[in-house]
């Protein structure tokens, strides 16, 4: 393997990483926006709960990603942000206003519970985001934007604006909804009504996910014959693991089993995104761009490797603290004084 | 972009001093076994928080701004400055993982592990601002490559361009002055406080400790914006005759301080002339020559008005707030306490703002100076922009964004404020 596949495998591990955590933290605005019932402020609490320590640390895969892809492939990274200016600048405002909504209403003199202005803004930003970042990823993959030796020639609407975008940004989203709800019930394993609240949502998720990926592969069959290639093609296992796993994922949501649940789901995400990746190698962008002919001279790729192996020895211990601390399924117990102190007084 | 900079800078030099003065607070909580410093690390924590959220998500902003506003030039120069971005990425990493454990970990941690976590916060933060401005430098004094005849890039070395000529001047300047915005923000809060009347111990002890981080801080501000300036003279001579208002090549130059350049009359009005000053300053010889705006093509020359101005305001503004931080100390030595006299404390609730201004001209010297090239010599920022449509709206709607982002964190905090007094008595 050369220094640009590695790169390249690294920065889609990335992807991977910013699908199955930040996602899941999309898929809590949304179940913040949407909960309802008589423990509608018990369901935004955990949502709460659940986000608040890990949240800036899943937004960072983004930026990793984002850095990771200028440095090793400008080119690619030109073309993308030309080609996707309008949904990657949406998605941008949601990003803005997801975050600093939600540490506004988290950190500021509200409780989190009751539906407020900024609880709001969270929600909205939520659900607009994976929305728009799912047609970007659905205009790369079906092959619409067109950049031959580099100049894009697209258009700047082509791709992200069809059917088969709009329903695969609905993917997206519903996906994110889905890892959520299933993570939050593992979560609140110790609250059966809660528990239960979050089942009915990863069911409701899933049903609609699974209707949705079936109704894009058939707009797909019609309208995108290369995303349908690449999935059949050298994705198939992958893509055949996915479909497999799919039924899987809802029974064990359905049989209230949140550990199984939670594995699968993310098994789920890994498993579409590695097929579409293994589907259009060794394209990044198909059917100009590919990742030897816009990778960085072998200076540049082989210092980064040096960067990322450094990096990488400082961050996997980190994180695994992140996880371990705030996590690990040992119950916390926090003396009524400690709470006092920790609002600050 | 400039915008979005701008105002991601400012949470960015808080993110960068703040774990400081946290992690400080905390261990002598611990080890003096204090609680007031305790509740003081609690408290800056609760705002760091709010900040450091709208800091991350504006970084966001210019990361993606990059591709989409400027493809072209990230196109080019990705391959060659990449990599300070990459690492950078790894401290933003540390920096948001470990802020977790902090803000969240009071209860899980117990207090000697929880201090423990406020360390890599601290040096994660230093490091992105490092790494940063690595790139930032590499703009002005582009290294670590060569350009073929039809443009390819040739012999990239990225670390070269990393380690480029202004990054041992710019990076020392910048971090320092992340201190400097964070002493005096900090001591200006506490400033307002006491002048309502609120002189408790809380105050009295945050107050010292934003002014001890600013009064260090500006004095290597003071050394190495000096030597910057003299690295300027000779890196990017036109950005020096900008900044110093000089239109002739001379040698026993002038320093001009304050006053209008005026192109067409190439000449500065209403300036102050210092004779040989310049000279003086740039090489440390009085009859140096330094080379005038005029021995520039026109196409070649920033706008001097902005430069000049931009570089006068953070010089004697600087000056000025040092000299401030200087009565500060020299009337708390000798009265061994806190001085509480209200022109002072007056001086320095106007120096908490004033240190951001500072920070900004700066910026303003460096990028505004740095024009019409985005990259020094290399790439004019004309051919680096993008092509896509919307780019008013786009910018419109961002400033709005920005100018709510920022009111509503002023809010929180005072409120935030307000509640910590409540809960005092």
């Amino acid at each position: 393997m050369s220094s640009a596949e590695v790169i390249a495998g690294t920065l889609w591990l990335a992807l991977t990483a910013y699908a199955v955590l930040a996602g899941a933290d999309f898929g809590g605005g949304v179940w913040d926006l949407f909960a309802s019932g008589p423990r509608a402020a018990d369901q935004r609490r955990a949502v709460a709960e659940a986000m608040g320590p890990v949240w800036e640390a899943n937004h960072v895969w983004l930026i990793f990603m984002i850095t990771g892809l200028f440095t090793a492939f400008p080119t690619t990274f030109a073309v993308l942000g030309m080609a996707l200016y309008l949904p990657f600048t949406i998605a941008t405002f949601g990003i803005v206003f997801r975050g600093a909504s939600f540490a506004f209403r988290g950190h500021g003199p509200d409780a989190v519970g009751a539906l407020s202005p900024w609880g709001v803004a969270f929600g909205v930003a939520s659900v607009v985001t994976p929305f728009f970042l799912g047609t970007a990823a659905a205009a790369v993959a079906s092959g619409s934007i067109h950049a031959p030796r580099g100049q894009l020639t697209s258009g700047f609407l082509d791709g992200w604006t069809t059917p088969l975008a709009v329903v695969i940004g609905l993917f997206a989203l519903s996906i994110c909804a889905y890892l959520a709800a299933t993570y939050l019930m593992v979560e609140n394993e110790a609250s059966p009504a809660l528990l239960a609240d979050f089942r009915k949502r990863a069911t409701l998720a899933a049903l609609v996910s699974g209707a949705l990926a079936v109704l894009s592969l058939v707009i797909a069959y019609f309208e995108g014959p290369r995303l349908l290639q690449s999935l059949t093609g050298r994705g198939l296992p992958l893509f055949v693991l996915a479909v497999l796993n799919g039924p899987l994922a809802l029974w064990a949501v359905w049989r209230s089993r949140p550990r199984i649940a939670r594995i699968a789901v993310v098994a789920q995400v890994v498993f579409v995104l590695w097929a579409w990746a293994l589907g259009q190698w060794p394209y990044l962008v198909p059917s100009d761009l590919t990742v030897s002919g816009t990778a960085s001279p072998s200076a540049t790729l082989d210092a980064m490797l040096i960067v990322l192996a450094g990096g990488g020895l400082l961050l996997i211990p980190s994180l695994w603290l992140l996880f371990r601390v705030f996590k690990s399924s040992a119950p916390e117990a926090p003396a009524p004084d400690a709470q006092s102190r920790a609002a600050g007084e | 972009m400039g915008t979005s900079l701008g105002f991601h800078i400012v949470f960015a030099v808080l993110g960068v001093g703040m774990p400081l003065l946290m992690s400080v607070a905390e261990g002598l909580a611990l080890w003096r076994r204090d609680e007031a410093w305790m509740v003081m690390a609690h408290r800056w924590s609760r705002a760091f928080a709010i900040l450091f959220a709208v800091g991350a998500v504006s970084g966001t902003v210019l990361s993606f701004e990059l591709g989409l506003l400027w493809p072209r030039f990230m196109a080019f120069s990705g391959a060659i400055f990449g990599l300070p971005f990459t690492a950078e990425g790894f401290a933003f990493f540390l920096e948001a993982i470990f802020l977790g454990l902090y803000l969240y970990g009071w209860n899980r941690l117990s207090p000697f592990r929880h201090w423990l976590t406020s360390i890599p916060i601290a040096l994660s933060g230093a490091a992105s601002a490092v790494f940063v401005v690595m790139a930032n430098a590499w703009m002005n004094t582009p290294a670590g490559f060569r350009l073929a005849p039809d443009g390819q890039l040739l012999r990239v070395d990225p670390l070269a361009a990393a380690l480029n000529p202004s990054t041992s001047t710019e990076d020392p300047h910048m971090l320092v002055s992340a201190y400097v915005v964070t002493g005096f923000a900090v001591a200006a809060v506490y400033a307002a406080g006491m002048l309502r009347g609120r002189v408790d111990i809380y105050h009295r002890r945050g107050l010292a400790a934003g002014m001890a981080m600013a009064a260090v801080a500006i004095i290597l501000a003071g050394i190495t914006g000096d030597t910057s300036a003299r690295f300027v003279y000779q890196a990017q001579p036109v950005k020096f005759a900008a900044m110093e208002g000089l239109y002739k090549t001379q040698r026993g130059a002038p320093i001009t301080i304050g006053g209008i350049p005026v192109d067409a009359q190439h000449q500065v009005f209403y300036g102050i002339e210092i004779p040989y000053g310049l000279s003086l300053l740039a090489a440390l010889d009085p009859n140096a020559e330094v080379r005038g705006l005029d021995s520039f093509p026109k196409a070649d020359r920033p706008n001097p008005v902005i430069v000049h101005l931009s570089f006068d305001v953070m010089v004697n503004l600087g000056i000025l707030i040092g000299l401030l931080a200087a009565a500060f100390w020299l009337m708390a030595i000798r009265r061994r306490s806190i001085p509480t006299r209200r022109w002072l404390l007056r001086g320095l609730v106007f120096a908490g703002p004033a240190s951001v201004v500072v920070m900004e001209a700066g910026w303003f010297v460096t990028e505004v100076g740095r024009q019409p090239w985005i990259v020094y010599g290399i790439m004019r920022t004309s051919q680096a922009a993008t092509t896509a449509p919307g780019l008013g709206l786009t910018f419109a709607v961002f400033i709005a964004v920005y100018v709510a982002l920022a009111v509503t964190t002023g809010r929180l905090l005072l409120m935030l404020a307000a509640r910590n007094r409540s809960a005092a008595g």
